[in-house]
């Protein structure tokens, strides 16, 4: 079987291919300045966890342009069911720094008031249902949703992202087949970035593609460049409006590269070598978009000194904010597994207090 | 007041709760033309379309999985295992998803769903027809857990359980599917979830049962009174939460208590209760709790009687009590 071609509307060195991109010249800032907050938060969250300061982190290096680009295609009523790497999916959809911050502090400020370990992020402001770390599990919840809107009479489009090791999961295949059956409006988005921590891709299926899989459940799946910013965006936007005119789910295989370790846990010299991941580098999708934006006449080297620095106060105003946070109150410990604290928890709860004050 | 089986009370509530509320779904395996294999969603998909009682591909993760995707958008699904012994590829789903999700979410996202399952033995269903699995779920915090026992308090806590805005295990007892009937009530009505019944006052003891066990705790309360026993009988109904002023109350006065449970001995919900009671009524109780279970086994199939609890296995429990 043949590879299926892989979309591109940049080539590495930048230089347009085919069709122009249907965005004007302010979304294609606002793309960027998404991607270059995502690489940036990320190397400050680093840091964080580094000093100790945050308990983990998941960076998505080298991915900024398959979260950013697909997430561009979306509207703002359109739902977000992400994975561990798509933190530029809210990052571009508006998602303040602030409640970045809180959240990977554990503070009571956050949207998920402290509940969930860093890069679970969740946020209903911006229709953003975190992953749970079982992986693949937030696939059917994506059709489910999906299938309700269309329900409704919404024309509401779910985006499930997942990565490559998902694929193997059972929750991927249910979710990919009801999705099929019941031609829901969702649209799975598998960053293939060649490693589930440290298992290459070729001992996670003996598919030539990712994006072949989908063709087994009755739609179409498209094998996208992820480092191209502007092909993720193009490939998401038809398969969003496929989903909206009711033709149905698509997959998207996001050809792209993990850079770092798979978390602040991870050491990836015990298994990978760094020439694969220099080879990389050299396809960063920053800096082929900025190649693009400066030869576009978009931007002049200049102005992206200028957004990075208006980035990195932005970082430094929320993370401040955030290290002021509190942790959440004691009581909230048994709020929120139901509706209303039951009798039995509130009883565990009144003895966990007089222990304490013991 | 029509008179109905405990089926047909599930099929009642389903239809009076589709007909108020658009958002209620129907979900499962055979659920839809076919009715359910026990027939328990006959006649919905015609009266609402394959939309709203859907037969769904054969992948309980996916029938609960998605059920869930429809919650937190503002559906109430009502998905339904076939049998319970096929629930555990949905394991995952229920225990880490959807218990979890308004605690995980900061509240953000609920999971108002209702997961009716057939539970239980004594239909020679062999060990994967008939399994009583409710102590896995019993563990998971973010999940009521609801045991009807008859076809009256049938109707109300699924009518309840719908309502509900957390979500809702319904564990139907299918060896009294068709072997009970009462009067129940018609159009809308609710029993309140984490509420007891007190099926039968006494003094002498107090026998705890829920689902099908209840009605082996009401024959043995029967023979034992003949014995010029008291027993006093409490229909659990909700094992999540469940209700313990009733329990501390009733053991309180009689000073025994013996627990029926069909699932397996070791680490089942008789344990937990058994546990509470100690806890709560130890300086008013006479004797210890007694229970009486299945087997540490599969459930099996030739030999299903002799492994469910009966009325006389109860009666042996009562005396170990009163001769204590």
């Amino acid at each position: 079987m043949a590879v299926a071609d892989l979309e591109q509307r940049l080539d590495p060195q930048g230089e347009p291919t085919g069709d122009p991109p249907s965005l004007d010249e302010d979304e294609l800032l606002r793309i960027y300045r998404a991607m270059a907050a995502t690489r940036r938060v990320d190397e400050r969250c680093m840091k964080l966890q580094r000093q100790g300061r945050i308990g983990f982190y998941g960076a998505s290096t080298g991915e900024e342009a398959a979260a950013v680009g697909s997430a561009a295609a979306l509207d703002e009523e359109d739902w977000v069911f992400p994975a561990l790497r798509q933190g530029g999916v809210m990052l571009y959809r508006g998602w303040s720094l602030e409640k970045w911050f809180h959240h990977l502090f554990g503070n009571e400020e956050a949207a998920e008031k402290g509940r969930s370990m860093p890069c679970h992020f969740s946020d209903r402001d911006v229709n953003q249902v975190s992953w749970s770390s079982c992986m693949a599990t937030q696939l059917p919840h994506a059709v489910g949703m999906a299938y309700a809107a269309d329900y409704q009479g919404d024309d509401t489009v779910a985006a499930a992202y997942l990565g490559d090791g998902a694929t193997s999961e059972g929750d991927f295949h249910t979710a990919m087949n009801f999705a099929g059956v019941w031609d829901a409006p969702v649209v799975f988005i598998c960053n293939n970035n060649h490693w589930a921590i440290s298992v290459p891709s070729e001992k996670q299926t003996a598919s030539e593609t990712f994006a072949q899989k989908a063709e087994a459940y009755g739609f179409e799946g498209h094998r996208v460049d992820g480092n191209d910013v502007l092909a993720m965006y193009e490939a998401t936007r038809e398969a969003v409006e496929k989903a909206r005119r009711g033709e149905g789910p698509t997959m998207i295989e996001a050809v792209t590269y993990r850079i770092r370790g798979h978390s602040t846990s991870d050491d990836p010299s015990r298994y990978r070598d760094e020439e694969e991941v220099e080879d990389w580098r050299r396809k960063d999708p920053l800096h082929r978009y900025q190649k693009y934006l400066v030869m576009q006449d978009v931007a002049a080297p200049d102005d992206f000194e200028a957004i990075h620095e208006e980035i990195e106060a932005e970082i430094e105003e929320a993370l401040a904010a955030a290290e002021e946070g509190s942790p959440p109150d004691l009581e909230s410990t048994v709020e929120d597994v139901y509706d209303e604290v039951p009798p039995h928890l509130a009883d565990q709860m009144a003895a966990l207090k007089n222990q304490l004050e013991e | 007041m029509p008179e109905m089986t405990l089926v047909d009370s599930v099929n009642d509530a389903l239809h009076t709760a589709m007909d108020e509320d658009d958002r209620v779904v129907v979900m499962g395996e055979d659920v839809g033309v076919n009715g359910g294999v026990f027939r328990a969603t006959e006649g919905l998909h015609d009266s609402y379309g394959e939309e709203r009682v859907i037969d769904t591909p054969l992948a309980e993760a996916g029938i609960v999985g998605t059920a869930l995707g429809m919650a937190m958008y503002g559906l109430r699904p009502v998905p339904e295992i076939q049998f319970m012994d096929f629930i555990y590829p949905g394991f995952d789903q229920i225990v880490n998803e959807i218990a979890k999700l308004r605690y995980r979410s900061g509240d953000q996202y609920e999971a108002p769903m209702v997961i009716r399952t057939p539970y239980g033995g004594g239909i020679r269903g062999g060990h994967y027809h008939s399994q009583s699995s409710e102590a896995y779920f019993t563990h998971t915090p973010g999940l009521k857990i609801v045991v009807p026992s008859t076809p009256q308090d049938t109707k109300g806590l699924l009518l309840s359980a719908i309502e509900d805005p957390d979500p809702v295990m319904f564990l139907e007892p299918k060896r009294v599917y068709r072997a009970v009937s009462d009067d129940v009530p018609e159009g809308h009505y609710t029993e309140p979830i984490g509420e007891a019944r007190l099926a039968r006052e006494g003094e002498d003891v107090t026998l705890i049962a829920y689902g099908a066990m209840h009605h082996v705790a009401m024959e043995a309360a029967e023979r034992a009174a003949d014995e010029g026993v008291s027993c006093e009988v409490v229909d659990l109904r909700t094992l999540v939460p469940f209700d313990r002023e009733t329990l501390e109350e009733s053991v309180t006065k009689t000073g025994r208590a013996v627990i029926v449970q069909e699932a397996p001995r070791t680490a089942g919900f008789a344990a937990e209760l058994s546990a509470f009671l100690h806890e709560e009524c130890i300086l008013h109780m006479i004797a210890p709790v007694q229970r009486v279970t299945g087997l540490d086994t599969p459930f099996p199939y030739t030999l299903e009687e002799e492994y469910l609890p009966t009325p006389t296995r109860v009666l042996d429990a009562i005396d170990e009590t009163l001769t204590y």
